[in-house]
């Protein structure tokens, strides 16, 4: 579903991305963790295609298509969702109303008609229902006044209204409690599926005793280093980063 | 201090044409008046950039060109030239006016004998104009209303008698339309008596790219006792057209004024000078105001709430969305005289910059002599963020559609209390244009 061949990004001249390779197929969970400072929000934004980022060499194929040569709205329309970090938050533009746009715009691009009023409210209702989000959210200003977890579990929210084949999850799990992390961690099971694929960047093993992932990658100076499967992280847990490194400057050394 | 280029328009204007006995148009009832006007203009002299009220508005730059107040035939205007200033779906009579004057073949007005719409020409033997004419307080010393007092060429006189109402709307078109540079002045007055309701929407067009239309104009609005008037200004002609609007109301006892301002593009000058003067106790006021500029449009609006009496409410919000390199000026002036106890007087201004070179000034100016008051002003200036925009985008909404969503969500509050649907729609449709336009210049 996803190749990413040899990327280079930088970011205000600052190389960040140095080389990166991932495979990423259909009904994949795949799990990026590693230090501070490795890039991996960075991998994030450049698949969206936040502008700031420069891509300097390599490729991303996305379901056959070049995804760099891609707006961010495209990208989106053709079925790549990013939950933020840090959502965002617009005042006066409602919830609804703005999930109501961004459903319209994906269908104007794959030329289906607007969504009827009555069968959006449906499938607002049953979305809502699924993701345990509060219906008292939906009329508010997007994300205005939301608390931390509010605005996370609206991001998995939007992102099954939306109904993304490729979703990254970018730190969703931060700032969240357990309660919280539990029904956000459900939500996305509930999305996963065999034409579906994630990827979930996180900084702790916690997150992925709830979304039980494929693959997890370490990535660190802009690559990934190690690939292993769930067992990984928990030896990350264990032992940190550092041993990784060394490995890698050996490795480099010889 | 009179600059150069002030002055050659001063002259112009103090000697270079017919003084007010020469102009018969609007009968010699009123002509003591325009002849004191002409005075007053006189004594007040055109502003400059140090003059207070002027300072964000360098009015000289707008008044070099040379015009000439000299009116033309005005029998070409066809129907179809009015689409532009027509309003989808609108059930509502109408008024055509075009520089000003009445053209009642282009119209349809309501057959009720207790409205009376009718040329200021032809009104002049009426006691309400002579009550009313050039009396309100704030005309008295604004040079350029004391300018359209004296040399004004006609405008509407639109009456309502007592306990008078309509069953649709009052549409009124103003049409300006110069074959060469003009300087155009309608003057129009609004009375309605005692229980009288009314709601009236104006819009405008400009048919000429070629000449320099600027529009002069001032409307007295009179509320008397128990009346109540809804009143819409949309404000959207063509780029060459320069226009100062004088609006001045004055409410007696238990009146309700609601006024709507949008100012939309594209002249290239917009300066309102709205005023409400209240009289009597247990007022209502409401204005609402919505200026969004393009390009290198000026857009200036000064208004004034002055409360002289006990008990009454006034309420004022106005926004601002500056796309481009347009300019933006709010200053809003609320005045509790001694008398005036028990006065609830709030005002806000938000502005909303969608690009860097778009700028605005922002001024309260709150005066309060009186101790038993609730009042309160505010102002904010908001930048549209990247970071934003780039959320909604990577939700799949391109970037018109997003920069239109967050345009129509700050204009909600202002958009959302016009009751006529027809109109609230001819308003999103023209914010979704002209943001759209703005984002492929």
């Amino acid at each position: 579903m996803l190749t990413i061949k040899n990327l280079h990004a930088e970011v205000d001249g600052k190389k960040i991305l140095k080389g990166l390779n991932l495979e990423i197929k259909a009904g994949e969970m795949h799990a990026i963790m590693g230090p501070n400072g490795a890039g991996k929000s960075s991998l994030a934004s450049v698949l969206a295609g936040r502008e700031n980022y420069t891509v300097t060499e390599g490729e991303v194929i996305f379901d056959g298509k070049n995804l760099l040569d891609m707006a961010p709205e495209d990208r989106a329309r053709e079925g790549l969702f990013l939950a933020f970090q840090y959502p965002v938050e617009i005042p006066g533009v409602s919830n609804l109303n703005f999930l109501k746009t961004a459903l319209n715009e994906i269908r104007t691009y794959h030329n289906l008609p607007a969504m009827e009023a009555k069968e959006f409210l449906k499938l607002t209702k049953e979305k809502q229902q699924m993701m345990d989000f509060n219906a008292n959210l939906m009329n508010r200003s997007l994300n205005e006044g939301f608390s931390g977890g509010e605005k996370k579990r609206n991001e998995v929210f939007q992102m099954a209204m939306l109904d993304p084949k490729f979703a990254i999850l970018d730190e969703t799990d931060s700032g969240l409690d357990i309660d919280a992390l539990r029904i956000v961690a459900n939500g996305v099971n509930k999305l996963r599926g065999a034409d579906k694929a994630f990827m979930v960047i996180t900084h702790y093993q916690r997150l992925l005793d709830y979304i039980v992932p494929d693959f997890v990658h370490v990535l660190a100076d802009g690559v990934i280093v190690k690939t292993g499967n769930k067992d990984l992280a928990l030896e990350l847990e264990e032992k940190g980063y550092d041993w990784l490194k060394e490995d890698v400057h050996q490795k480099e050394s010889v | 201090m009179t600059s150069d280029i002030n002055k050659s328009f001063y002259d112009f204007i103090s000697n270079g044409i017919p003084g007010p006995e020469q102009q018969v148009e609007a009968g010699n009832a009123i002509l003591p008046a325009r002849k004191e006007a002409f005075s007053r203009f006189r004594s007040l002299g055109l502003p400059t950039l140090k003059t207070e009220e002027w300072r964000y508005t360098n009015i000289q730059r707008y008044l070099k060109d040379a015009f000439t107040l000299a009116e033309e035939e005005q029998s070409t205007v066809t129907a179809e030239q009015l689409k532009g200033a027509s309003i989808p779906k609108l059930d509502s009579y109408t008024a055509v006016l075009v520089n000003g004057r009445l053209q009642p073949a282009l119209s349809q007005l309501p057959a009720d004998g207790k409205i009376t719409i009718s040329r200021i020409s032809d009104a002049a033997g009426n006691a309400s104009l002579q009550a009313w004419f050039d009396k309100h307080p704030h005309l008295q010393k604004q040079p350029f209303a004391a300018l359209n007092a004296a040399f004004f060429s006609d405008g509407l006189f639109l009456e309502a008698g007592v306990n008078a109402s309509l069953d649709k709307p009052l549409h009124i078109v103003h049409v300006y339309t110069a074959a060469v540079n003009a300087f155009i002045q309608p003057r129009h007055l609004v009375v309605l008596h005692k229980n009288a309701t009314l709601e009236i929407i104006e819009t405008s067009v400009g048919l000429n790219e070629e000449a320099i239309a600027f529009v002069n104009s001032v409307t007295e609005v009179i509320l008397e006792e128990n009346a109540e008037l809804w009143h819409y200004n949309v404000q959207s002609t063509i780029k060459n057209s320069r226009h100062i609007y004088h609006t001045s109301a004055l409410q007696k006892a238990d009146s309700r004024y609601h006024h709507f301002n949008f100012t939309l593009p594209a002249a290239e000058l917009t300066r309102n000078n709205l005023s409400v003067a209240l009289t009597g106790s247990n007022t209502e006021t409401n204005l609402h105001g919505l200026f969004l500029a393009t390009e290198q449009q000026h857009v200036d609006n000064h208004t004034f709430v002055d409360h002289q009496v006990p008990h009454c409410n006034s309420n004022e919000l106005y926004k601002g969305v500056l796309l481009d390199n347009a300019k933006g000026v709010f200053t809003g002036k609320i005045m509790v005289h001694q008398d005036a106890q028990k006065t609830n007087a709030f005002q806000q201004n938000n502005n909303l910059l969608m690009s860097e070179k778009a700028n605005i000034n922002s001024q309260p100016q709150l005066e309060i002599y009186a101790d038993d008051v609730k009042c309160s002003h505010g102002f904010t200036v908001g930048r549209f963020s990247e970071e934003a925009l780039f959320y909604l985008r990577s939700r799949g909404i391109g970037e018109e559609a997003a920069k239109t969503l967050m345009v129509n969500a700050f204009a909600f509050d202002i958009t959302d209390q016009v009751h006529i649907p027809a109109l609230q729609e001819f308003l999103s449709d023209k914010i979704r244009r002209y943001v759209t336009g703005a984002i492929n210049n």
